[in-house]
């Protein structure tokens, strides 16, 4: 697996406060790979630290095979739209593309006019009065002309009505399919992850909980109910994620490679929603996934 | 050409549901050889999903020898899917339905055999795969 960012015990300190601490971890190439994590996890500080928007106070990252202070270079691989999609109010649709031409030197213009024809913006027009969905739709235009290998999005779709939020997932996966680059995206609506994610993190307090292919993760985790069971009797390859118990009745959601025998149990598959809420809601609990290829950090 | 639906609901995985609608399509008459699938771009751009996941969909579809990509052209059926011989069909259905007749005689409701059916489904299949 060949990583495009790598992190090693990395961290981010605030005088005292830590807004990211001892956070290792590997995100593959090729992918669309979704970061989620509650408030506070160190979503946007690991962001902000890849593209060079923050320094770390200890330990290293490594994006692209180059440090994100490395330069122009380094930075010219990387395309990023922060959290609320920011453009400049004031600026018309045709100067931001002339900002981007100007600041940029591998900027594809014909990439960035041909998007803005098909998005049916008026050039003329200020970016302060689009809408939300037509602002995030030129901030992503602006990082996907850059023709970065690597693109990094912070919580795009946010503040989006369900439409935009379709139209702007449906550009990112054209954009993907068109021309093969490396996404990592943040977000809470992990509807939305199922539906363009291919691999997923998630992150709680700078520790990866979970990270895998998402076929592997949704194949491997199963909500069990049946009579009340002690969790210890379950099966050595079970590993017990969440659980719940009435005093005839019990839940679990279990992760495992093999099939579950036990005619005991009513199993049902679990949406990504069910898995991302368990693993949150249970952090601390060691976890260990033994499919191939899934990476599981204690 | 056909159209891909996603229910995102079903709980099945994205590229199982495409893999499932190229069968069922193959299975009506609906596909034939020769006719192209849409490609990856025209999937993504109307179901906002992966791209890998349409790869993984057809690349599945490659393996039973159903479709074959043309490079530089897109994605053709080349297979057939054999309708299920319908006295084998007859044979099974009435030996399911006795099946049913004595659950259901021995007090068993809808939602106990459909619990029974999914677990003996899973169990059965789950095998051949592991």
């Amino acid at each position: 697996m060949t990583a495009i960012i790598e992190t090693n015990e990395l961290g981010k300190q605030y005088g005292r406060k830590w807004a990211l601490r001892d956070c290792t971890l590997a995100i593959p190439e090729g992918k669309v790979v979704g970061l989620v994590g509650p408030n506070g996890a160190g979503k946007t500080t690991l962001l902000h630290l890849a593209v060079g928007l923050l320094r770390a106070s200890v330990g290293s990252i490594t994006v692209l095979g180059g440090r994100p202070d490395d330069g122009p270079a380094q930075l010219a691989k990387i395309g990023f739209v922060a959290q609320d999609t920011p453009t400049y109010a004031r600026l018309s649709v045709a100067k931001h593309l002339r900002m981007g031409a100007y600041l940029h030197k591998g900027w594809d213009n014909e990439l960035a006019k041909h998007r803005i024809d098909q998005l049916d913006l008026d050039p003329r027009q200020k970016a302060g009065s689009l809408s939300g969905g037509q602002r995030a739709q030129l901030a992503l235009t602006l990082a996907v002309a850059t023709r970065p290998e690597l693109l990094l999005l912070d919580e795009p779709v946010a503040s989006l009505d369900p439409l935009a939020r379709r139209e702007f997932l449906q550009s990112l996966m054209e954009i993907v399919a068109n021309d093969g680059v490396s996404v990592l995206l943040s977000s809470h609506l992990v509807a939305d992850l199922e539906r363009v994610c291919d691999y997923l993190i998630i992150l709680i307090a700078s520790h990866v909980q979970l990270s895998g292919e998402m076929t592997e993760l949704l194949g491997s985790h199963w909500r069990l109910t049946g009579p009340r069971r002690d969790p210890a009797s379950l099966p050595s390859d079970q590993e017990v994620i969440e659980e719940s118990h009435t005093d005839k009745q019990s839940t679990f959601l279990v992760c495992t490679n093999q099939p579950i025998l036990d005619p005991a149990w009513a199993v049902k598959p679990v949406t990504l929603e069910d898995l991302v809420l368990a693993y949150m809601s249970n952090p601390r609990r060691p976890v260990h996934v033994r499919a191939a290829g899934l990476g599981v950090v204690r | 050409m056909i159209e891909f639906q996603l229910d995102t609901a079903s709980g099945v995985a994205t590229y199982l549901q495409l893999v499932q609608q190229v069968r069922q399509a193959l299975q009506l008459g609906l596909l034939e050889p020769g006719d192209q699938l849409p490609t990856a771009q025209q999937v993504v751009a109307k179901l906002a999903i992966n791209p890998n996941t349409v790869l993984k969909a057809y690349r599945d579809l490659e393996r039973e020898g159903l479709v074959r990509p043309r490079p530089g052209q897109g994605t053709f059926i080349v297979g057939t899917l054999p309708r299920t011989d319908p006295a084998t069909q007859a044979r099974f259905l009435s030996s399911m339905t006795e099946w049913l007749g004595s659950a259901r005689s021995s007090g068993l409701g809808p939602d106990d055999i459909e619990a029974i059916y999914r677990t003996a489904v899973r169990n059965c299949f789950a095998e051949g795969v592991a």
